[in-house]
């Protein structure tokens, strides 16, 4: 059967576009009259769309557009309506999540963080439909699923931060705000309360895959466009039949660093990386408050960072935190003073 | 040597050395810069393993080995006060990149382009960035990295915090941003390759015809098999590029907190007049 292939040369072609492959009796038609634009051409494909959205699109597209429409209108109101402060914070404007004393009920006053639970709500019932959707196209196409479950990986870690872990922990709370400069904020202060996430294991997973993806995809990339003068681009075609292309490949990386991946399983190995950079991701954030109240305490207790002799002796600390000093140094102490504190001031009334 | 490797084994590229140490040791091409990368890694490797066996712990996590301290400045330390850490970063730089021209030699013997060496120079770029060019535009080599698990990371942990806030680094935003969509982007195209090859029981072989269809299908447009390498080689360099801009302009170009890099924005005359009460 005759199909599309993609041709690169010093020429551009602009012939007749690709209609895309036949749809199925009860799949919708697909939209956007293609368009082929040059500018993109020079880069990749010219061809843009037709694209498929079926009731998942649609009904995610929906669910996606009340999610930014109640952050940015509660953004709006924030700042009294006014449109002009309105775009000039729109970096720091924040949408919360309830505060402790509402816990984990999905009942609350819409004011007081009912908002951010409903934006949550809209925002995750968007990504699920978009997931099903990633995994129905690729079932309609003949194809498996791999697309469908690294986003899966993905939508772990989005899940553990905004819900997971808040009903762990038994408090919308701990979930992070909406707003492009308060969610960085809350990243940064959420690694210092527990203590600095640097010492989280999970975390050193995860940072370990961001990067290895990185490099794989430079190494990947930079194989690819160095071998693309022997049609090394048409990776599926050298995976089934093997060409001077991959061949080259794999002799650059055999003689580099003793070891070569195949077409095939470079992909492999990208995929996992990619993958498990937002798995071990998730598991750090899910033990976090819940299992470890404070990451370099857990690494002093495992030998990962070392005991420091008491910069203040004379500090008493509140006796929480000295419980989990005396957890973590076996009991010792160390040099610190792990006596009670001597009983709080009364505090005066504070008037927010 | 694999099936059809023989006839790939041919003589000439090298860019050094001419035909004196164009020859392979199992795997591995040699050439002038593997000998170069050999020795200085041998080197630099050993001095590490001296450097922990005289400071006093071998807990793989905890062996640290110190740049000189601020004091020394652009002079040279004695070797247990930082001379150690100097030479190793000598060493290091050497090996990194001894193993780029080493790529360039071995693309050169297999006619291929120089996409992988120049990926690979954005990464020592980084590295240069971190442990030569920004301590000497700070005056001391006390402000480089040391070379230790995790003492690296209290070091960024250190850094980031005398900046105030790393996140408001706006370089940094972009390194993360391109960390990120690399990642995501090597997710994607991983995916539908694998999806592509192995498909459901009964069902065919696919091919770009397929891939391309998948991403118009659910994103409107897919950029091609050429097209995704060249956005996630170009995105991969540009993580490894904004990272070491993030950390070059940390100190030498702005020395307050990096919350504050945005006043300019917000006290612009347009709505700083309006006396909207700041942003609450």
């Amino acid at each position: 059967m005759a199909s599309f292939h993609s041709l690169y040369s010093q020429i551009q072609i602009h012939g007749p576009y690709d209609p895309g492959l036949p749809l199925k009796g009860h799949e919708s038609p697909r939209l956007i009259k293609p368009v082929l634009n040059r500018w993109i051409g020079k880069i990749g494909d010219p061809q843009i769309g037709p694209t498929y959205l079926g009731f998942c699109g649609i009904a995610s597209l929906i669910c996606g557009f009340i999610a930014i429409e109640i952050i940015g209108l509660n953004f709006w109101a924030s700042v009294d309506w006014n449109p002009v402060a309105f775009i000039e914070g729109i970096a720091w404007h924040r949408l919360d999540p309830p505060e402790a004393k509402w816990g984990f009920t999905p009942f609350v006053p819409l004011t007081e963080g009912g908002w951010w639970i409903w934006a949550g709500f809209f925002l995750t019932a968007s990504i699920l439909l978009w997931w099903c959707r990633m995994y129905l196209r690729a079932k309609a196409l003949g194809m498996s699923t791999h697309v469908a479950w690294a986003f899966a990986s993905a939508i772990f870690l989005y899940l553990s931060l905004g819900f997971i872990r808040p009903m762990l922990m038994g408090s919308w709370h701990e979930a992070p705000p909406f707003g492009i400069i308060p969610h960085l904020n809350w990243t940064a202060s959420f690694s210092v309360l527990y203590g600095n996430f640097y010492y989280n294991p999970f975390h050193c997973f995860s940072i370990v895959f961001l990067y290895g993806s990185v490099l794989l995809f430079a190494m990947h990339g930079g194989t690819i466009l160095a071998v693309s003068r022997f049609g090394g681009e048409r990776e599926t075609e050298e995976i089934v039949d093997r060409g001077t292309a991959a061949e080259r490949g794999a002799l650059f990386w055999r003689w580099t660093m003793g070891f070569n991946a195949t077409f095939e399983s470079v992909h492999r190995w990208a995929y996992w990386f990619a993958i498990l950079t937002t798995f071990s991701g998730a598991i750090g954030i899910l033990l976090t408050g819940t299992v470890v109240d404070n990451w370099y305490l857990w690494g002093v207790k495992w030998g990962l960072a070392p005991e420091y002799p008491a910069t203040y002796p004379d500090m008493t600390l509140p006796p929480e935190i000295a419980e989990q000093v005396r957890a973590a140094t076996g009991g010792t102490g160390a040099s610190l003073d792990l006596s009670a504190p001597p009983a709080p001031a009364p505090s005066p009334e504070v008037s927010r | 040597m694999l099936s059809f490797e023989r006839k790939y084994r041919v003589a000439g590229g090298t860019l050094v050395g001419g035909d004196l140490f164009d020859f392979w040791v199992g795997p591995f091409y040699v050439g002038f810069f593997g000998v170069t990368t050999a020795f200085f890694a041998l080197l630099g490797t050993s001095l590490i393993v001296y450097g922990a066996a005289i400071g006093g712990t071998w807990n793989i996590w905890q062996i640290d080995i110190a740049p000189p301290a601020i004091e020394y400045g652009l002079g040279l330390a004695p070797l247990r006060e930082g001379g150690l850490w100097q030479i190793i970063t000598v060493c290091a730089i050497g090996a990194f990149v001894s193993w780029a021209l080493r790529q360039v030699e071995i693309s050169r013997k297999l006619g291929m382009g120089f996409h992988i060496p120049i990926a690979f120079s954005f990464a020592i770029f980084a590295y240069l960035s971190l442990e030569v060019f920004r301590p000497i535009m700070l005056g001391a080599w006390g402000h480089a990295f040391p070379y230790g698990i995790f003492s690296h990371l209290d070091w960024v942990s250190n850094v980031g915090y005398q900046g105030l806030h790393f996140h408001y680094n706006p370089a940094h935003m972009l390194a993360v941003t391109c960390f990120f969509g690399t990642t995501l982007m090597l997710a994607m195209h991983g995916g539908v390759i694998l999806s592509a090859v192995n498909p459901p029981k009964g069902e065919e072989v696919k091919h770009g015809q397929h891939e391309n269809q998948y991403f118009r299908d659910t994103i409107a447009y897919s950029i091609g098999p050429l097209g995704i390498h060249r956005l996630g080689w170009f995105a991969a360099i540009n993580a490894g590029f904004w990272s070491a801009i993030c950390i070059l302009i940390s100190g030498p170009f702005w020395v307050s907190g990096w919350p504050y890099f945005y006043d300019w924005y917000l006290q612009l005359p347009f709505w700083n007049d309006m006396g909207l009460g700041g942003l609450g």
